[in-house]
């Protein structure tokens, strides 16, 4: 049961708001003394364990293309590209994206897109745009509300498509632990019973795209003389 | 052969760029911490394999102690007027650009497979990202008659926008590890198992379902509550006691446990990391508009295993 206050102080320390870091390192520390390893111990698993994680922040080697375009007008570009279409709504955009992105990750693409390489430079710009367009003139926190749908809707597409995919990281897991139990599995008898989820996600998120729409013809018309 | 090493050196080699930068920017109030750690994680893409378990958690203790102390940020933005004055000249050039990235990963991933004995074909996307960035770069500075230092310095100024949150991902990773030697796992899901109506099999199916997106959340990753949910409900009462299909509860188990991704801080490089990189004020914003998707999906995936597993 001691093992478990490290879970507690993660929590506490996120409601607190404490510095994350040292959340983190306060909770391994916790949680390893809790189940008897000695500190050195802990310390060693989690640089190990980092280590091995390097991966994950490869991402961010993308960000010098990015600065680069958003130094020459990457961002403004979006903004005139969606001016010249009519009828482009964020809703409608973010949904496009939304099928896109589950589909690019179904057929196991998923770091194709993502926050750093698609968001950051292409996605959320022209969403911010295109909301422009329906509204006019947005405020600070309706900015930060629409990037905030941009990045939301990536993760739904990632999320509800990956699992399509035969040869993904979590059917691969479904698989192994099944075997332990010996359950004998092809992959393909898992992926098809993602694609239910795959199309409830994209039918509810996007019915909230539809009314994101619908908030912004609203203001636009209270806007209106 | 290209494995993810070469991968590993060039990103270590962007972080030192970074780190060199930004001890140049005077505009930085933090300049030494930010910088500091910008050259630790350099150090950790290039030695990570050579410093050992030990070196590395001591790294860690030093970009912890970095990040606590605080990151700043420096200029070097480009004025609006400017940019907009580019945006007018190159056009939809830029929009070419940045597909470069995915449309390099895309085809690398394929290509790549077909070439196993140059390229490590499990890391294949990742090292045509990698690839990706580079003919980018190179095609960006050509097209847009920019200097070198300008995408390095232009990515520092958005690395500084990031800032610590940038290594969140990897340290949560770790805690996960930690948590993993500690048997956390086993311990939560004994508890589950005594919070099960006896004989309800909609009650053992929302435990299951819910279980999963709540565990997800504490661990901020379906893969960890994956195994713990399934040995203490999925298997013994769902599949042995309630003959459920096996592939529609596991499957379906694992996405009720993506609904909670959605809802948790801890799945940093979702929804904490995209936040400090689109610079929101509210580093929970993205949960907050992933709130009404995914309460509702969690519903239809527990209804969906109710219906579907049990014939």
């Amino acid at each position: 049961m001691m093992v478990l206050l490290g879970i507690a102080i993660i929590v506490a320390g996120f409601l607190l708001r404490f510095h994350p870091l040292l959340v983190i390192l306060a909770s391994a520390i916790v949680t390893g003394l809790a189940a008897g390893l000695d500190p050195l111990a802990i310390l060693a698993a989690f640089g190990k364990a980092f280590n091995e994680a390097r991966y994950v922040s490869i991402i961010w080697i993308v960000l010098p293309v990015v600065g680069l375009l958003e130094a020459h007008g990457l961002q403004e570009r979006a903004r005139g590209l969606i001016a010249t279409m009519r009828g482009a709504t964020v809703g409608r955009f973010l949904t496009f994206y939304l099928i896109l992105r589950q589909m690019l990750a179904a057929v196991g693409l998923t770091s194709v897109a993502g926050h750093p390489q698609t968001v950051r430079p292409l996605v959320a710009p022209i969403a911010e745009a295109a909301a422009e367009t329906q509204a006019g003139e947005l405020d600070e926190d309706a900015r930060e509300e629409i990037k905030a749908w941009a990045a939301a809707t990536d993760n739904v597409g990632l999320f509800f498509g990956e699992d399509i995919f035969l040869a993904i990281g979590s059917i691969l897991l479904i698989k192994g632990l099944l075997e332990q139990y010996g359950i004998s599995l092809e992959p393909f008898q898992l992926s098809v019973w993602a694609i239910p989820t795959a199309i409830a996600a994209l039918l509810i998120h996007g019915f909230r795209l539809w009314r994101l729409d619908k908030r912004l013809a609203r203001i636009r018309a209270e806007r209106a003389p | 052969m290209i494995t993810l090493h070469w991968v590993y050196a060039l990103a270590g080699a962007v972080f030192a760029a970074f780190a060199l930068l930004g001890v140049a920017d005077r505009g930085n109030p933090r300049r030494w911490t930010t910088a500091a750690f910008w050259a630790l994680l350099a150090t950790s893409m290039w030695a990570g394999d050579a410093l050992g378990d030990l070196g590395n958690g001591v790294l860690v203790l030093g970009l912890v102690a970095l990040g606590a102390l605080g990151l700043g940020r420096g200029d070097g933005g480009v004025p609006a007027e400017v940019r907009q004055a580019r945006a007018d000249r190159f056009g939809n050039r830029l929009f070419a650009i940045a597909l470069i990235i995915p449309v390099t990963a895309l085809a690398g991933t394929f290509l790549f497979k077909a070439a196993p004995g140059w390229f490590d074909p499990k890391q294949a996307t990742l090292i045509a990202l990698a690839l990706g960035v580079l003919i980018a770069m190179t095609a960006g500075c050509l097209w847009l008659r920019a200097g070198a230092s300008v995408p390095l310095q232009q990515g520092r100024r958005l690395m500084d926008c990031v800032g610590w949150a940038a290594i969140l991902p990897q340290m949560l990773a770790s805690l996960g590890a930690v948590f993993a030697l500690a048997g956390v796992g086993d311990v939560v899901g004994a508890i589950v198992q005594q919070a099960i109506p006896q004989g309800s099999l909609i009650g053992a199916v929302i435990a299951y379902g819910l279980g999963m997106a709540l565990f997800t959340m504490v661990m901020g990753n379906a893969f960890a509550a994956f195994p713990v949910m399934t040995a203490a409900i999925g298997i013994p009462l769902l599949i042995r006691t309630y003959h459920g299909d096996p592939a529609i509860v596991c499957a379906i188990g694992m996405l009720a446990g993506f609904c909670g991704t959605l809802l948790t801080p801890m799945a940093a490089n979702f929804n904490l990391v995209p936040a400090a990189l689109l610079e929101l004020k509210d580093k929970h914003g993205v949960i907050k508009r992933q709130v009404g998707t995914a309460v509702p999906l969690l519903i239809v995936n527990i209804a969906l295993i109710y219906w579907l597993a049990f014939p």
